[in-house]
């Protein structure tokens, strides 16, 4: 049987490689844009449309248009890049209908990059060769940097033109092991696209000698196996965003086209299913799993491995595997961008799940609200029944599974488990208690196993590279990395992907670029409406499941919203609250009043009505609601208080006790006045105050009326010579 | 079923075929599939999407006629249907404008963007403006946080509005509106 299997793989594989031989495009010049829901909402749509008539005015038939989904670097999308045979790639930034004529004519056509253009703006020249050192914790790290050191020296010695030749410090590749601690330096040579494993200064002396010099690529001490990020340093390697980032559950989205099965295959896609088929042992995938030591990326981070091995043993043959990309927790991204921008690597994850569980069905259920998401999971379901990779006999192993896309429809409660296994079976999602877990009476009361979309995409990358590879890039207790999204008060906004225990200041300052506009950080909020809000005191922590929740917060999913110091902790308390309270599905008391009444005496203390003893009630509250709330939504409802009251407390009692709001947010704590020394009555005021409170004659100071005053704040947007106080 | 007593009571086929006029030819596709499925029950929520999609709402002729063809009782269909935020029980307008008050929208400033929405329509969340063109609600995160506030107008998101961009952009709606219409 297992040669049957083998015997598929490579037919399908083969049938790849000539599809994409005939299309030939590594020969020509690929123009990739951007295609996701934020690429399309920043214009990526008109810009794709635009090159697209360049390309057919210009009659020329060796440049081709592609197709990628997001890379996660929201703040400088839509992003294009150029790719030519022998060069390295060269990324533009914010990309407009205007600056593709430029880009066409001055590039593709003309040979010559524009520089001003280009991602991050990090470059004033496209270096003809760059060399990229990993810089990661567990490799030769120390090697590194002495490397580092010495190559402007070595290179001018061997007679490499240094000008020409860019050396980038980039972060880990991903190729540690444990034999190699502390004892290999790993390089890549692009645009060749070469990674070499060095030991030591004579092998590098070799590299330069024999190939940055001479041409020809060192044989012996090149690396062959396919190794999980080159492909992406390949072609972001030169933007500092990036090479900070460890890629691995993204490592295909902003690389392949992700609705050609074909492009998926080239990249090593659908040989780890081939694998685990071929070996046919349910068992050795649990395990490998397991010692992987992955822990779901949906929130609560319950061991993948263990989970399974759950369901594989329940007496019930009839299972089911859901995919949860319900993606609820408003201010997270990453399973959109990894469903729009790697489709066939959800669906490898699902497949190889199924297969480990002994589930005949699966079923990816995702929120109504990613329309793009859906047509692109449909697709890669469609491509791969056509191909045999769903349905009866995949690959003629015997192995039977389909999959099948039910949709979500707008209630956060449908996240979790229970709820989202009603919602499937067409019901109300409201969520049940637990015991028994999905594991043992699931779906139609069969045994389900529930895993996020970034612990599925996962899957197909431990198998292939193997559990202590994967094992070893995180933490102690959780392997691998994490893909945290970054948005709010941060310079650049967008998807990270770190190893599990790179510290908060590295994600933030290190990768994001830190609060713009000159403010100070004030808090970093992880986890959603259930997690919490960590101060800049903190900042050394190193994001992991535990390290997380002993400071108050939660990984979560991954959502990280940077907040300023122009963000008022008891509002942000109260935002959170009442999303809980809009969303409690109303099943059980303690959440469904409970929250009510938190909320009631937040809503007093921003509205300058509070008293001291409303702190201890909240307190008392939160502790109730987490004690006897029957769902994760209810029991983690408070945490946002709870931390915020923790570690800001000062302001709570700024606005109990003075009637004060720091940060100048809540509305009814503030006050506008115009200081009449400052004022050279220009009007703007009064023109747009939407409640005509302003009065005066031009040229002469105006006043506000503070009865009437709404506190809209627009006076103090407009005025432009700063007289308009708030206080 | 000849023998049976009640035969000539049964309406069943005036009742079905009245159902099937009330619902769109992919609308009972989707339920003939749904009927082969083992669980029939579990396509209630798609078909759901499915007539909001054609009808832009769910009317009760509709979510009786759906209780009739996939044979659920009435009242789980209107339970489903009220337990979801995104389905609407009334028509809404021609453009549906969900303002995004996800987190990340809101401490980019989302919040005054709605209420600049709010004062241009004269509407509040829930509501249509009179001329029908816009309904108003507020969305929970459409996923591209890294570009906030962000709205969608039926599928088009719009990245990093600004207050004082709202009214170009309604305008701009409402001539697209009257291109179609001509
Ligand atoms: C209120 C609530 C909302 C949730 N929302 C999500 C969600 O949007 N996506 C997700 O993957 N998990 C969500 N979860 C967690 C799931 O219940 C479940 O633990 C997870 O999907 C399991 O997958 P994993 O083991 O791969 O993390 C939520 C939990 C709760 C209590
Ligand atoms: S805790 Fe809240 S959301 Fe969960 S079941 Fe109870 S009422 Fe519903
Ligand atoms: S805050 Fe608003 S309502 Fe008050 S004076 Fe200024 S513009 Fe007018
Ligand atoms: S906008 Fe400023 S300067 Fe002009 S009238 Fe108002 S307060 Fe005075
Ligand atoms: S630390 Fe160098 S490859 Fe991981
Ligand atoms: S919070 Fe608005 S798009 Fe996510």
């Amino acid at each position: 049987m297992s040669k049957n299997v083998m015997a598929a793989y490579e037919k399908l594989r083969a049938e790849a490689e000539r599809v994409l031989t005939e299309r030939s495009e590594a020969s020509k010049i690929r123009i990739q844009v951007g295609s996701a829901t934020c690429e399309n909402a920043s214009g990526a749509g008109e810009v794709h449309e635009e090159f697209r008539k360049l390309i057919e005015a210009s009659g020329r038939k060796d440049i081709v248009l592609r197709r990628t989904g997001c890379t996660g670097r929201c703040s400088c999308e839509p992003i294009v890049g150029v790719i030519a045979p022998g060069r390295i790639p060269v990324k533009y930034e914010k990309v407009t209908r205007e600056k593709v004529h430029d880009i066409f004519t001055l590039h593709v056509l003309g040979g010559a990059p524009v520089t001003k253009m280009m991602l991050d703006n990090g470059l004033h020249a496209v270096p003809e060769m760059e060399l990229h050192l990993c810089a990661g914790e567990r490799c030769g790290r120390d090697q590194s940097r002495r490397f580092d050191a010495l190559l402007p020296e070595k290179l001018a010695a061997a007679g490499v033109d240094a000008s020409k030749v860019r050396i980038v410090s980039a972060g880990c590749f991903g190729l540690c092991r444990s034999e190699q601690s502390g004892k290999v330096t790993h390089m890549l040579v692009r645009p060749d696209n070469v990674l070499y494993r060095l030991a030591d200064e004579k092998d590098l002396q070799e590299v330069i000698e024999q190939h940055l010099k001479g041409g020809r690529p060192v044989d012996r001490l090149r690396l062959k196996e396919h190794t999980v990020s080159k492909r992406f340093f390949d072609m972001y390697g030169d933007v500092a965003f990036f090479n900070r980032q460890s890629r691995i559950a993204l490592r295909n989205s902003g690389i392949v086209d992700p609705e050609d099965l074909y492009e998926y295959m080239q990249y090593k896609g659908f040989s780890p299913l081939a694998r685990v088929l071929e070996k046919n042992d349910p068992q050795w995938v649990i395990d490998t799993v397991t010692r992987s030591k992955l822990r779901g990326r949906g929130g609560a981070g319950y061991p993948t491995g263990q989970k399974w091995a759950l369901a594989a043993r329940a007496a019930e043959k009839t299972r089911y595997i859901i995919c949860n990309a319900d993606e609820g927790d408003p201010g997270a991204f990453m399973d959109r961008s990894m469903l729009e921008g790697d489709p066939f690597g959800v669906v490898e994850g699902m497949i190889i799940g199924g297969f480990a569980i002994g589930a005949q069905r699966g079923f990816f259920y995702i929120r109504a609200e990613y329309p793009m998401a859906i047509r692109r999971i449909q697709n890669a379901i469609e491509q791969c029944r056509k191909h045999g990779l769903l349905g009866q006999n995949i690959f003629g192993s015997g192995f039977n599974f389909d999959l099948e896309i039910r949709l979500g429809a707008g209630a956060f409660v449908c996240g979790e488990e229970t709820a989202l296994i009603h919602s499937i079976e067409g019901r109300r999602g409201e969520p049940r208690i637990r015991p028994p877990y999905p594991t043992e009476s699931g779906l139609w009361g069969k045994p389900t196993v529930i895993n996020n979309v970034e612990t599925l995409v996962n899957i197909p990358a431990v198998i292939y590279y193997g559990p202590e590879w994967f094992a070893r890039l995180g933490s102690e207790r959780s392997g691998g990395t994490k893909v945290f999204a970054l948005a709010g008060k941060v310079l650049h906004t967008g998807l990270v992907e770190v190893p599990i225990g790179t510290t908060l200041r590295q994600i933030v300052f290190g990768i994001g670029g830190g609060v713009p506009g000159g403010k100070r950080l004030k808090a970093i909020q992880t986890g959603g409406p259930a997690g919490g809000c960590i101060p800049e005191k903190l900042l050394d922590t190193p994001v992991d499941f535990d390290t997380l929740s002993r400071v108050g917060a939660i990984m979560g999913s991954g959502g990280m919203i940077i907040m300023d110091e122009d963000d008022c902790m008891v509002d942000i308390a109260k935002f959170f609250l009442s999303f809980s309270q809009d969303e409690s599905c109303g099943k059980c008391t303690p959440c469904r009043e409970g929250t009510k009444r938190m909320l009631e005496i937040l809503e007093r203390i921003t509205s300058g009505q509070g008293v001291p003893e409303d702190l201890t009630n909240l307190e008392r509250l939160a502790q109730l609601i987490r004690k006897a709330s029957l769902c994760g939504l209810g029991r983690n409802a408070p945490n946002p208080i709870l931390s915020t009251l923790t570690h800001y407390r000062d302001e709570y009692v700024a606005h109990v006790t003075e009637k004060r709001c720091p940060a100048k947010k809540c509305a009814a704590l503030v006050r506008y006045e115009i200081n009449a020394e400052k004022c050279v009555g220009c009007s703007a005021c009064a023109r747009n105050c939407p409640v005509a409170c302003i009065s005066g004659e031009v040229r002469k100071p105006y006043r506000i009326d503070a009865a009437r005053c709404v506190k809209c704040g627009r006076c103090f947007q407009v005025c432009k010579f700063g007289a308009v106080n708030r206080s | 079923m000849s023998h049976c007593a009640c035969h000539n009571t049964d309406n069943r086929e005036q009742v079905e075929a009245a159902s099937r006029a009330a619902l769109s030819e992919d609308i009972l596709r989707a339920i003939e599939e749904a009927r082969r499925d083992p669980e029939p029950g579990g396509r209630l929520i798609s078909i759901l999407h499915k007539v909001q999609g054609h009808f832009g709402y769910l009317g009760k002729e509709q979510m009786d006629a759906v209780a009739q063809l996939l044979q659920v009782p009435a009242a789980e269909v209107t339970g489903v249907a009220t337990f979801y935020h995104f389905f609407r029980l009334k028509p809404g307008g021609r453009y549906v404008i969900n303002i995004c008050l996800g987190t990340a929208c809101y401490v980019k400033g989302g919040a005054e963007v709605a209420e600049k929405f709010k004062e241009e329509l004269g509407i509040d969340f829930g509501e249509t403006s009179k001329d029908g063109m816009f309904t108003l609600e507020c969305a929970r995160c459409v996923g591209t946080c890294g570009l906030a506030p962000v709205i969608m107008i039926n599928e088009n998101v719009h990245a990093k509005v600004k207050p004082d961009e709202v009214p170009a952009l309604l305008a701009r709606y409402r001539d697209k509106a009257r291109q179609e219409q001509a």
